[in-house]
């Protein structure tokens, strides 16, 4: 970790910190929350789509498991503490049966099936009206008091959103420096090698699943806080889709990417949704154009813009005095 | 009188069936031939719907509307291949979200051109009433529907597999650099597979509309299932997208007919099974 790597983390770090004292107005509050839950669900399919080249369109399905249990449980009358981990565990089990399934497709399959097992989820949601409540969704009683602390309002509870997504984002930062990192990024871009190396592919890309499934759970719980409700539209193909766009947007592969991602798109959606009504038409046109004309996404592509201006800066005063040396 | 539910429901899962036969053959072959699972699939489905109501709202010949809208349809398909997914070709992963891009504009266009309520598509004239035999009332409509899909599903097995574009197409799929080489246009053949896949689509969203209507969302519903049953008969092959149809035809009506709670969780269940044993599928020519 170099000096600007911990500047810039602090830089953040206060910035982020300022939020509510920056922005008083609650909406805003409340907007910055939606941006850090969203932006932990696409750090968790950027850790399979970035690193491990898998592209999931079943993310929403974890919102669905660890969501209504979470709901469910709590409505039962359990401890809140004690719904969220039963939440988070059986969603995470469910992250390994879904890894397994959809392992079976390595390649474009994978993407087929994990949005049938979206979709599936989501069907599920929409028809068990007993337990789901169907399409009027549920509601959650009320916020946790985590350790007597009261995060009803909506600083305190950005506050409790960033604290999670802090120890989250340690967690994937981690993750992409470590050897399993690395190999999980070699299994990407070089499978058979890997496996000529002695990495098991298989086991790789289903730890990733599973630990990407983890973290959307854990983003899951906040999400149903935050809300206080689910419905089946929270488990549509469209949030799954939202969500993709986000990592891909930002840039996937980087740790920063899917986190501007993620604000872009959440602002936006705000913002546009309370002019006119037209977001999905805006979501499809912005996917369509971001894969075209911007493959690699927003932060790698403005980093290589930077780099070139730096190179051009650099070169543009020595150039003349070099063109005399004859080349090394 | 339980002999008349069984009757129905079985009639019922055997023209929506042929319905997702319709759907499926086509996306299947797409998958086959580009390596692009077409997420839009399910959007164009719907949007023959729509064109079929707005037709047979004009007072259109019911035969001659699911035409139309099967080629239109088709034409906007065309579009989409030439000079949308042309831009990235190579990029499978890429197209394959551009497919999913382009499905939720034509769902939202749909969504502002339609309104959000249903919208029945009345059923030819000749067929709404129930062809009585032995005692029972059968549906005609249903059986009509069932027996096009047969028809549609013998002239595609003859145009893939006696036929020239037929072999060319089977060429694309088991190798398409092979084919490339020996001299197949293969660009045209992937513009022709996605005129036809999505011309297919368009008139299964008529033919599906009395029995379904169309509405928003019944792009959502609809593609899962295609989905599904290819991943059940194996990408690329007709029969293996025949077989997936109607069995997922089979299980999701009688789902919702006996166990309207779980009618989703029946198709995971065929789902795991076959992915677990048999990866490629019933009958799967290409990996998925």
């Amino acid at each position: 970790m170099n000096r600007r790597t911990i500047i810039a983390i602090a830089v953040a770090a206060v910035c982020l910190l300022a939020v509510p004292r920056l922005i008083v107005n609650e909406f805003y509050v409340n907007l910055a929350s939606q941006v850090l839950i969203y932006a932990l669900f696409a750090l968790s399919v950027n850790l399979m789509l970035g690193y491990g080249g898998m592209v999931s369109l079943g993310h929403a399905a974890y919102l669905g498991v660890a969501g209504y249990t979470c709901i469910l449980l709590t409505i039962a009358g359990y401890d809140q503490l004690l719904a969220a981990a039963a939440a988070v565990a059986l969603s995470t089990a469910f992250a390994v049966l879904f890894g397994v399934l959809s392992l079976r497709a390595p390649g474009l399959g994978f993407i087929m099936i994990t949005l049938a097992i979206g979709q599936i989820v989501w069907g599920v949601a929409y028809r068990y009206n007993d337990l789901t409540g169907g399409d009027n969704g549920l509601r959650h009683p009320e916020r946790p008091m985590p350790f007597g602390f009261d995060i009803r309002d909506a600083e305190s509870f950005y506050y409790f959103t960033l604290i999670v997504f802090a120890i989250a984002f340690f967690f994937l930062w981690r993750f992409d420096r470590s050897p399993f990192g690395a190999s999980l990024m070699g299994t990407r871009d070089q499978p058979r090698r890997m496996r000529m190396l002695g990495h098991n592919v298989y086991l790789v890309r289903l730890l990733t699943f599973t630990f990407a499934g983890f973290w959307a759970s854990i983003a899951s719980i906040l999400y149903v806080y935050y809300n206080l409700f689910l419905s089946p539209h929270a488990l549509a193909l469209q949030q799954s889709a939202e969500i993709l766009l986000m990592a891909i947007l930002g840039g996937a592969s980087s740790l920063t990417g899917p986190i501007v991602g993620a604000a872009i798109i959440t602002l936006v959606k705000n913002v546009v949704s309370s002019y006119v009504e037209r977001w999905n038409t805006l979501l499809g046109v912005v996917f369509v154009a971001v894969i075209i004309f911007m493959p690699y996404g927003l932060v790698p592509g403005c980093r290589e813009l930077w780099r070139r201006y730096q190179a051009r800066r650099r070169t543009d005063a020595p150039d003349r005095k070099q063109t005399s040396e004859p080349a090394a | 009188m339980q002999w008349q539910f069984w009757i129905i429901q079985t009639l019922n899962s055997l023209a929506f069936g042929g319905l997702l036969f319709l759907l499926s053959s086509g996306f299947s072959l797409i998958f086959g031939l580009m390596r692009i699972p077409n997420l839009a699939h399910g959007a164009f489905f719907m949007l023959g719907a729509y064109f079929g109501y707005s037709l047979l709202a004009r007072g259109g010949n019911f035969w001659l509307v699911a035409l139309a809208a099967g080629l239109g349809v088709g034409g906007i398909g065309i579009v989409l291949e030439r000079f949308v997914l042309r831009q990235i070709a190579g990029n499978e992963q890429g197209q394959v979200l551009v497919t999913l891009g382009v499905s939720f504009i034509i769902a939202d266009i749909c969504l502002l051109a339609w309104t959000g309520d249903p919208m029945p598509l009345p059923a030819p004239q000749a067929l709404r009433r129930p062809l009585l035999f032995a005692g029972y009332a059968f549906p005609t409509y249903r059986l009509v529907v069932l027996g096009i899909a047969l028809v549609a599903a013998v002239a595609l097995y003859i145009l893939m597999e006696r036929t020239r574009l037929g072999a060319m197409i089977r060429a694309g799929v088991d190798d398409m650099e092979m084919a490339r080489g020996v001299g197949i246009p293969v660009s045209r053949l992937f513009t022709t597979v996605f005129l036809l896949g999505a011309a297919l689509a368009g008139i299964g969203g008529v033919l599906g509309g009395p029995i379904l209507n169309a509405y928003p969302g019944l792009d959502a519903d609809m593609l899962p299932l295609a989905l599904i049953v290819v991943i059940l008969g194996g990408a690329g092959s007709l029969l293996g997208a025949f077989v997936g149809s109607f069995v997922v035809g089979f299980l999701y009506n009688f789902g919702i007919a006996l166990a309207p709670d779980l009618a989703y969780f029946v198709l995971f269940l065929p789902m795991v099974l076959v992915l677990v044993f048999l990866p490629q599928g019933l009958f799967g020519r290409v990996q998925l």
